[in-house]
């Protein structure tokens, strides 16, 4: 197999695994500017899978997909630092708002955009939404071919992927063609850490946004060296239509947060025999769960 | 996600010094290489901002991968199979990592494929590597020897040998013998020279050696038959790949047990030359040496902090008689103790990194173009300086290490000593550090030159010409009294004109000169931050103390006193 070209799809996220006290804001919503802003784990796992095919299959190029605000090209740099070729920054005021829906057409304009690819990768889910909804949708919208919680890849041959599922309850070994999109999954294995001469290489690595805020030593760097361009698209770039976006094309409406304490118990495995389910036929009813 | 550079300000402290401008600007040459290479720095900024960055990696590695492992790889260690090691997983995960940072070759020039990073950038990722597993740091330090390859061995050894360390070839400096240890003049091996090939064989055994199935070895060797002394010895480079190497046993050890130490037999082993004959042990394995001094320094250093952490977590949650012990005056004033000297000896450290760094430069550029004169003076008296302060930072660096590791383990009580915490493991791995690369006792015959020629003076009295806070001056004035005083017990001491007296207050003598530089230089850092105010005024007081009973008792000693101590064990015979 020679080199694939792969998309990662990947988030800023604000980093909850930390969460202080100031994490909510008294109406019920992130307060982003008291948590750190982070590679979305699980997207970091996807871009390993990503980088461990491209040590696998040279020739391999790497296109890290971001949407967000101008601070999150920091991810593509992120990921640049650890192998990736470069990224895009999809950033427009108008997708403020963005449900899952609204986020896929637009990541899916994007893609479409790119034309050529042979595998698009992301993570299961973010840990600000934890909707997993994302990566599926982008595919149904590409009409393209989706493998979801994907924990190893096993071998890409001429336009045959497969891959390793973790599910809840084993393991399942799939096939599917190439182009294809796969979600993986948090027990796949940890990313690898940024490399030295990468991150020297890729430090002044910026989007014609962030360019202003470059010191003027490095400006003359873009001249010859292209690879620290970061491409950044809009929605004219998307040519994207307003309803999709934003608020407006999304269906998706939070109608109350509330605090809530987890008090499920420890769950209770039982066998399949009929010794089991008689025992539990009279818990159930013992506790009036039942009858 | 712990990282051991984000969390220690010290270390960004120290990295930041103002004589870090040249260096790098005699590093880089004016940047150089800048066009040549993608991950060349533009400028000062610009490399700082790298060594910063890149020193971020090793401590997100060092936090997030390899202290996690310490405690697996103290438990499992190396293992011996048909005649190689194989590291415990924790060290093959711990390599993979840094390996695929590129932190492998992190000092070697860009043509080689390293970073070309100063020596002080180097230094401060071994402490942190040390710091997260003491004894998986010597295998990460052995990176040393390319550093030798590259300073003495032909260009054709070198295109060969200096690549493969940013793939990850491991390294290791074959010098102890069962025969020869702190006297390496009495080494064995045999290397035979076979002219219609060019090549050396190699025949013997080495004892004690550290990483010693690693892919490529330095290896001391006696090359001239019928000699007996160091000029008869040469060094080589030898490649696993040429299989003639065994591993006869992996020592068992008190610590460091992650680091395979080797009991190796050559046998017909065939080797390259280094340099040339005769010059193996007095030239090359010299500087070797003195590389490996200051990582140990570092390795010592990095230890301390471990263990302080430890202690200072501990005294913090632990609660006897209704309060934290951090409370109670005995438990706050070790662990001050320990946070004042850790900040002194580290001060030492990097001082000593940076006089290696500023005179290897000039030796780097003298490979170019001659030196100009203020620059040749320049580079010799750094080089003066940094042979003294070598052996005092391993000597004092060293045994700090195993006193605090020694207080931390007290500060958990009855815990510490359980299995139970990493105290117990990091009291363990200080152990060797004033022992391996020189015991304590050689760096003070290394160290006591710097007395007796003056050249600790000379450091001293630089630094009192410098300016410091004036809310600091009283302390200067303090260290101008244990100067003088340094100064008259030396010149009494030579009086005597007695060497075994002097050898007999040798340490005393080093380690009052060694308090004195310590105490300026946290001065100094007071300078740049204020902080350091307090741990200057701290230790330049208990210090003053020492150095008065240190003079005290070589001054009421005479030499029958040396009779009196001989006299002692020998009646016990």
């Amino acid at each position: 197999m020679s080199g694939l070209k792969i998309i990662v799809l990947a988030k800023q996220v604000p980093d909850t695994r930390n969460v202080g006290k100031d994490a909510m804001k008294a109406n019920g919503t992130v307060n982003r500017a008291a948590l750190p802003a982070i590679f979305n784990p699980e997207d970091l796992k996807a871009l390993e899978q990503a980088l461990l095919l491209k040590d696998k299959y040279p020739g391999t190029t790497i296109t890290l997909v971001t949407m967000g605000p101008v601070r999150a090209a920091s991810i593509i740099r992120e990921a640049m630092f650890r192998g990736a070729d470069g990224g895009i920054l999809i950033t427009d005021r108008k997708f403020a708002g963005s449900d899952t829906l609204a986020t896929s057409y637009v990541l899916s304009l994007a893609i479409k955009k790119i034309k050529k690819y042979d595998l698009i990768l992301a993570g299961r889910q973010a840990i600000d939404g934890d909707t997993a909804q994302v990566g599926p949708q982008s595919a149904e919208k590409l009409n393209i071919p989706q493998i979801t919680y994907v924990e190893e890849i096993i071998s890409v041959e001429k336009n045959k992927i497969t891959a390793v599922r973790r599910l809840e309850n084993g393991v399942e070994t799939v096939e599917a063609k190439l182009p294809l999109l796969m979600t993986v999954t948090a027990s796949a294995p940890d990313c690898r850490s940024r490399n030295a001469k990468f991150l020297m290489k890729y430090k002044h690595a910026c989007t014609p946004s962030e360019m202003h805020h470059e010191s003027e030593d490095y400006i003359s760097l873009h001249d010859t060296r292209h690879y620290l361009d970061i491409i950044e698209w809009d929605i004219n770039d998307l040519k994207a239509d307003d309803v999709y976006l934003g608020l407006s094309g999304s269906p998706t409406k939070v109608k109350q947060v509330t605090n809530i304490v987890f008090t499920t118990k420890d769950s209770k495995v039982l066998e399949a025999t009929d010794k089991d389910i008689d025992q539990l036929m009279a818990e159930l009813v013992e506790h009036h769960n039942i009858g | 996600m712990a990282n051991f550079f984000n969390d220690n300000p010290e270390l960004k402290f120290h990295l930041t010094h103002p004589l870090m401008k040249k260096i790098i600007d005699l590093k880089e040459r004016d940047f150089a290489e800048k066009e040549k290479f993608d991950y060349a720095p533009q400028d000062f900024e610009d490399a700082m901002d790298n060594y910063e960055k890149v020193l971020e990696i090793v401590g997100e590695i060092s936090g997030d991968v390899i202290d996690p492992n310490a405690e697996s790889v103290d438990a499992e260690g190396p293992s011996l199979i048909d005649n190689e090691v194989k590291y415990a997983r924790g060290t093959e995960e711990n390599y993979d990592a840094l390996v695929e940072a590129g932190l492998i070759g992190m000092t070697l020039p860009r043509k080689y494929k390293g970073l070309n990073f100063a020596i002080t950038p180097y230094i401060i990722a071994g402490e942190m590597i040390s710091r997260a597993d003491a004894g998986f740091a010597n295998i990460w330090g052995l990176q040393d020897c390319a550093e030798t390859i590259y300073e003495f061995a032909s260009e054709k050894l070198k295109d060969e040998y200096l690549p493969m360390f940013s793939k990850g070839a491991t390294a290791a400096m074959d010098l102890t013998e069962p025969d020869a240890g702190s006297d390496l003049q009495a080494v064995q091996l045999k290397a035979i020279y076979n002219a219609d090939k060019d090549t050396w064989t190699l025949n013997g055994v080495k004892r004690f050696i550290t990483n010693g199935d690693a892919d490529i070895s330095l290896v001391l060797a006696r090359s001239e038959e019928g000699s007996q002394d160091a000029r008869g010895l040469s060094l080589f480079v030898y490649d696993r790949r040429e299989k003639a190497v065994k591993v006869r046993r992996i020592e068992r050890k008190l610590g460091i047990k992650g680091s395979p130490t080797c009991e190796l037999v050559f046998d017909d082993a065939p080797a390259y030359l280094i340099g040339n004959r005769r010059m193996g042990l007095i030239k090359y394995v010299m500087s070797l040496m003195n590389s490996a001094r200051l990582g140990v320094g570092a390795q010592s250093i990095g230890i301390a902090e471990a263990a302080y952490r430890e202690a200072l977590k501990y005294a913090k949650e632990r609660a006897q008689f209704g309060k934290p012990i951090i409370q109670f005056p005995a438990v706050y004033e070790m662990l001050t103790n320990m946070r004042i000297n850790i900040a002194a000896h580290r001060s030492l450290l990097y001082e000593t990194a940076r006089m290696v760094d500023m005179y290897k430069c000039y030796i780097e550029i003298s490979e170019d173009r001659k030196l100009e004169k203020e620059e040749r003076t320049e580079m010799k008296t750094y080089q003066r300086f940094a042979d003294v302060f070598t052996p005092l930072l391993k000597l004092t660096a060293s045994e700090l290490s195993n006193t605090i590791a020694y207080d931390a383990l007290q500060v958990h009580g009855g815990a510490g000593f359980m299995k139970d915490f990493p105290i117990e493991r990091i009291f363990r791995d200080a152990r060797i550090t004033s022992i391996y690369e020189g015991t304590s006792q050689l760096q003070v015959i290394a160290a006591i030159r710097g007395v007796m020629t003056g050249v600790y003076l000379t450091k001293i009295k630089e630094y009192e010409a410098m300016p410091v806070n004036p809310e600091s001056e009283y302390l200067k004035r303090e260290l101008a009294k244990m100067t003088h005083a340094y100064e008259e017990v030396v010149e009494e001491v030579k009086a005597t004109d007695d060497s075994e007296f002097t050898d007999f207050h040798a340490r005393r003598l080093v380690e009052v000169a060694g308090n004195i530089v310590m105490g300026h230089l946290l001065l100094q850092d007071a300078m740049r931050d204020p902080s350091y105010k307090n741990i200057a005024e701290l230790f330049i007081k208990a210090k003053g103390d020492e150095n008065r009973g240190k003079i005290a008792y070589i001054r009421r000693s005479d030499l029958r006193d040396l009779g009196t101590y001989k006299q002692v064990i020998s009646e016990e015979v």
